[in-house]
């Protein structure tokens, strides 16, 4: 089996020695980057969001951007401009930020509709068109957006259509105790993503991504999928259903899962695992309990076919 | 066909009030109420006063206008005063709020008004429940197959209401499909209900005696123009069926009132009491079954001479059988006749006395006719031969639309007119003969009939109506003279159409020209004589035979009620059972997973339902380490099985099989 199973354990334990206790929340970053999908951290400041897209930069040798989103971002800020040129006498083009691997897009929900649009739209098409040209954002592509939560002061929450281009959504929380010592008892966290080195170089990440879709998914799955689709589509628990893209994502996500635990078919446990983080943010309660709850309830409400 | 989960779900009128805030129905459930509400009230409308129709009529039309602009409901007080003065004016109609007829009209009044309360679910299911039940009162009026057929289509209509007010975002068809399949699930249950719910004998309510007064038939007197009036509807009288070949026309004499009494003009029934003997056994008996449409008149008709009666009649000295009260519903009976009977041999003084009766100083030139037949003739036998002779040689016309008589009118028919229907020649030949000094009277009932190809009844109708005479010879006794028969054989050989002249306007249904139509109209009456036969006429009587077919030997209402429960228990589990197994299918890797899982389940290990392989294998392995090898090869071989990669050869597979099973089987709990 070509799995490059010792690169992903040495990634993984890379990351693990710099973000402390949350393993899960890394490997579902990981899965949701084979997956080809974009990923959406929301949590309060402070607890390594930041560092957790600088990590992934260092450890899959990706070149790496940053865009801090304001109030007073425009679009041009993120995709660049062309400017006059006084030695050639025309028109370059200055690529903008999103002209990256890795895109970090910090506390995406300050930003005005439209430069989270421009942003949004990039993601989507994975090229850029500006001044009628349309150039190829470079392969990998993965962004990797922050957020702060939506009621704190000076945000534009994302609109449901933008958040359904995220595969994943995670939050981090906060570390336990004993990750929290070691935090306050260990080495500045910047010294420490500066030293770490590529475990996964692109043309390997690349690789690994076509082999997610060859991950196998059998019938009895996709009636899985399908089953928790319909569940959503028929419940009075949820507003609205899950899209067919919210589907497809599920199982790509479900796929990449599988591939990190080793395996070259997907299990029912796979899609329950990657489920909490496709759906949180696809699918509203009418009213009351969080969404982890609602996934939860999702699960146990479908019977394997 | 799936059991849909739409049935099993509750109603919402079932669980708990709804917030105020609870979501209002959309325009299309509230299309599909007001749609429900014109298919219920629209057949009801014939049997509503007119002013509680147009009343119905702009609540719709207004309610329509409301969705279609819309604006918001009228406030309630509004609803509620029309309520209130509808309700007023049906008492005022009606002079009454009990009974079948205001209770009928007062729920249509409730569900036009309900529309305009339909601000949530629950008030569009009330409109849904009172429409069923409407759908139902239609009964009450009329319990003809179009009727039936036209309240499935409503049924169907306010079902698939039903399944929009659970989800309103399916499209109408599968919203009808939806519906159709519930009631298609609902037929075993109806049918069993239909065979084997026990019958009350008579109808459930008292319906009101002059529901009937509509009803045409043959009445109690015959004057001129009587029975050619009846002769203008080609409604159906009644229907017999023979066990064997029906007899000749000729000899279809279906015996009816025995009228002896005369006035001058009209022809009565007379004194009458039972008769004292049946026709005897001179020729071989004829067996067969009427089914009589209601004429609100106690008599039944018969071939002559009935020898064998049903239950419920008597015989009258008349020989006419009659029933013990008026027939108001559809009466199936079985008879038996003897065609060529000599009755009456040894008549009473009192019967012959009264079959001379005349009253004094009418029609003198028929006495003076009497008189010289009497006179050249040497026994009763040649006066009557004579008269029919002379009704056969004289210009007489047998036709639908005589002339107008005046008050001496046998006078006026046998000397002046000569044209006239067969109670024209029945009263005057009586009459001639009474005053010869014969005893005779005039016999009203139906000859003929036509049997309906399609299902071999003979249909005996309005039109057949027909008056004939008996007169009484010394050791003869009573005999049949038809004097019609004299002037227009065609009248009993054939049909009536074939009788008279062509410009006589007959029912558009006999003309003989519009055969195809006759051959639509048979196959249409055999259908609705079926609907007759086996579904309104299925009877205590009925039902008890079926009993008795399926081995219960002396059935009642218990045993009827106890198979009812017993079959619609079984039907249930039938049902459920059916459902289980579809859910899982006969799938030999599943069918072992699940051997396995009953067999821990007996130690409270039981998968969730929405546990997968590894999960369980995992939680089983923590509950018992000991036994982690097995569990895990188990749990491996079935979750490549059923989630790798697929095996190409079927060797494999089947060997991937036999493997679990061998694991499985030696996996004791």
């Amino acid at each position: 089996m070509p799995l490059a199973d010792h690169d992903i354990e040495a990634l993984l334990n890379a990351a693990n020695r710099v973000i402390l206790g949350k393993e899960r929340q890394i490997r579902l970053a990981l899965a949701c980057l084979l997956a080809r999908g974009h990923l959406l951290i929301e949590d309060i400041p402070g607890v390594g969001k930041t560092t957790l897209a600088h990590v992934l930069a260092r450890l899959l040798g990706l070149d790496f951007q940053r865009i801090q989103f304001t109030s007073d971002l425009l679009p041009a800020d993120i995709l660049g401009v062309s400017v006059f040129d006084r030695e050639s006498g025309a028109f370059r083009f200055h690529p903008g930020p999103v002209f990256a691997q890795l895109v970090l897009a910090d506390e995406v929900n300050r930003a005005t509709p439209k430069a989270q649009s421009a942003l949004l739209e990039a993601m989507e098409e994975r090229q850029v068109t500006t001044e009628g040209r349309t150039r190829p954002l470079p392969e990998p592509f993965f962004v990797i957006a922050t957020q702060n939560p939506a009621h704190q002061i000076g945000t534009f929450p994302l609109p449901e259509s933008q958040l359904d281009r995220f595969l994943m959504r995670i939050e981090l929380g906060y570390p336990d105790r004993t990750a929290e010592r070691e935090l306050l008892a260990g080495a500045d966290r910047r010294e420490l993503v500066a030293q770490l080195s590529p475990c996964l170089p692109p043309p390997a990440l690349l690789a690994m991504q076509r082999q997610v879709a060859n991950v196998h998914a059998a019938p009895a799955l996709l009636d899985y999928v399908q089953a928790l689709a319909e569940h959503t589509r028929q419940s009075a628990d949820f507003v609205a259903g899950l899209s067919p893209r919210a589907a497809l994502g599920l199982l790509a996500a479900a796929r990449a899962w599988a591939l990190l635990e080793g395996r070259d078919h997907a299990l029912p446990e796979d899609i329950q695992a990657v489920l909490p983080s496709v759906i949180g943010h696809r699918l509203l309660a009418p009213a009351g309990p969080g969404n982890g709850n609602l996934a939860r309830r999702l699960i146990e409400a479908v019977a394997l076919p | 066909m799936r059991i849909s989960i739409a049935a099993l779900k509750p109603w919402p009128c079932m669980a708990k009030p709804r917030k105020p805030g609870a979501p209002p129905l959309t325009q299309g459930q509230t299309v599909w109420l007001a749609a429900s509400a014109c298919g219920v009230l629209v057949p009801l409308a014939p049997y509503l006063p007119l002013w509680l129709d147009a009343l119905c009529a702009v609540a719709i039309l207004w309610r329509g206008w409301l969705l279609w602009r819309r604006v918001p409901l009228p406030p309630r007080w509004l609803v509620n005063l029309m309520a209130v003065v509808g309700a007023i004016g049906v008492a005022i109609h009606f002079r009454t709020l009990l009974g079948k007829d205001p209770g009928v009209a007062l729920l249509t009044l409730f569900l036009a008004l309900k529309l305009f309360e339909t601000r949530s679910a629950r008030d569009a299911f009330a409109v849904v429940l009172l429409g069923f039940f409407l759908i139902l009162s239609q009964f009450f009026y009329t319990q003809s197959m179009v009727t039936a057929v036209a309240m499935v289509a409503t049924t169907l209509l306010v079902t698939t209401t039903l399944a929009v007010l659970q989800r309103s975002s399916t499209p109408p068809l599968q919203a009808v499909r939806l519906a159709g399949s519930m009631l298609l699930q609902a037929l075993p249950f109806m049918l069993l209900l239909f065979l084997f719910f026990p019958r009350v004998s008579g109808p459930l309510w008292g319906l009101p005696a002059d529901a009937y007064s509509g009803l045409s038939g043959l009445s109690d007197t015959m004057s001129p123009g009587s029975i050619s009036r009846l002769s203008l509807s080609d409604a159906i009288a009644f229907r017999a069926r023979f066990t064997e070949p029906p007899p000749d026309q000729v000899q279809l004499y279906w015996r009816g009132p025995v009228l002896t009494r005369y006035d001058g003009r009209s022809w009565r029934l007379g004194l009458s009491g039972l008769a004292s003997e049946a026709a005897a056994q001179m020729a071989q008996p004829v067996d067969y079954e009427i089914t009589l449409e209601p004429h609100n008149q106690p008599w039944l008709f018969a071939l002559d001479h009935p020898s064998r009666l049903p239950p419920n009649a008597v015989l009258t000295k008349n020989f006419q059988v009659v029933a013990k009260r008026p027939v108001r519903s559809r009466l199936r009976y079985a008879m038996q006749s003897v065609l060529d009977a000599h009755v009456g041999r040894n008549e009473s003084a009192d019967a012959l006395g009264e079959a001379l009766q005349l009253p004094a100083d009418f029609n003198p030139r028929a006495r003076a006719l009497a008189a010289s037949l009497r006179a050249v003739s040497r026994n009763d036998a040649e006066v009557v031969a004579r008269m029919l002779a002379r009704f056969r040689k004289e210009t007489f016309v047998y036709t639908l639309s005589p002339p107008l008589l005046g008050r001496d009118s046998v006078d006026e028919f046998l000397f002046d007119t000569r044209r006239g229907f067969c109670e024209h020649y029945a009263s005057a030949f009586v009459f001639v003969m009474r005053a010869a000094g014969i005893p005779a009277r005039v016999v009203t009932g139906y000859q003929g009939g036509e049997v309906n190809p399609v299902d071999g009844y003979l249909l005996v109708r309005q039109l057949d109506a027909h008056a004939w005479t008996e007169i009484w010879l010394p050791q003869r006794g009573w005999q049949r003279v038809d004097p019609t028969a004299e002037i227009a054989p065609n009248r009993v050989e054939q049909n009536l159409a074939a009788a008279i002249p062509q410009s006589d306007a007959l029912p558009l249904m006999t003309r003989p020209e519009l055969n195809w139509l006759r051959q639509l109209r048979y196959r249409w009456e055999a259908a609705s004589n079926a609907w007759n036969q086996w579904v309104l006429g299925y009877d205590e009587q009925r039902q008890y035979a079926l009993l008795r077919l399926l081995g219960i030997p002396s059935p009642d209402w218990r045993a009827l009620g106890a198979l009812t429960a017993t079959a619609g228990g079984v039907l249930m589990l039938a049902l459920t059972a059916w459902t289980l197994h579809q859910r899982r299918r006969a799938d030999p890797l599943h069918a072992l997973w699940q051997r396995f899982e009953r067999k821990l389940a007996k130690r409270g290990l039981g998968r969730a339902m929405w546990e997968g392989p590894a999960d369980y294998a995992a939680r089983l392995v923590r509950a018992l380490p000991r036994r982690e090898a097995e569990i895990a090869s188990i749990c491996t071989i079935y979750q490549a099985a059923r989630y790798g990669k697929l095996i190409e050869s079927a060797v494999t597979r089947r060997q991937q099989l036999s493997e679990l099973k061998r694991r499985i089987a030696a996996f004791t709990s």
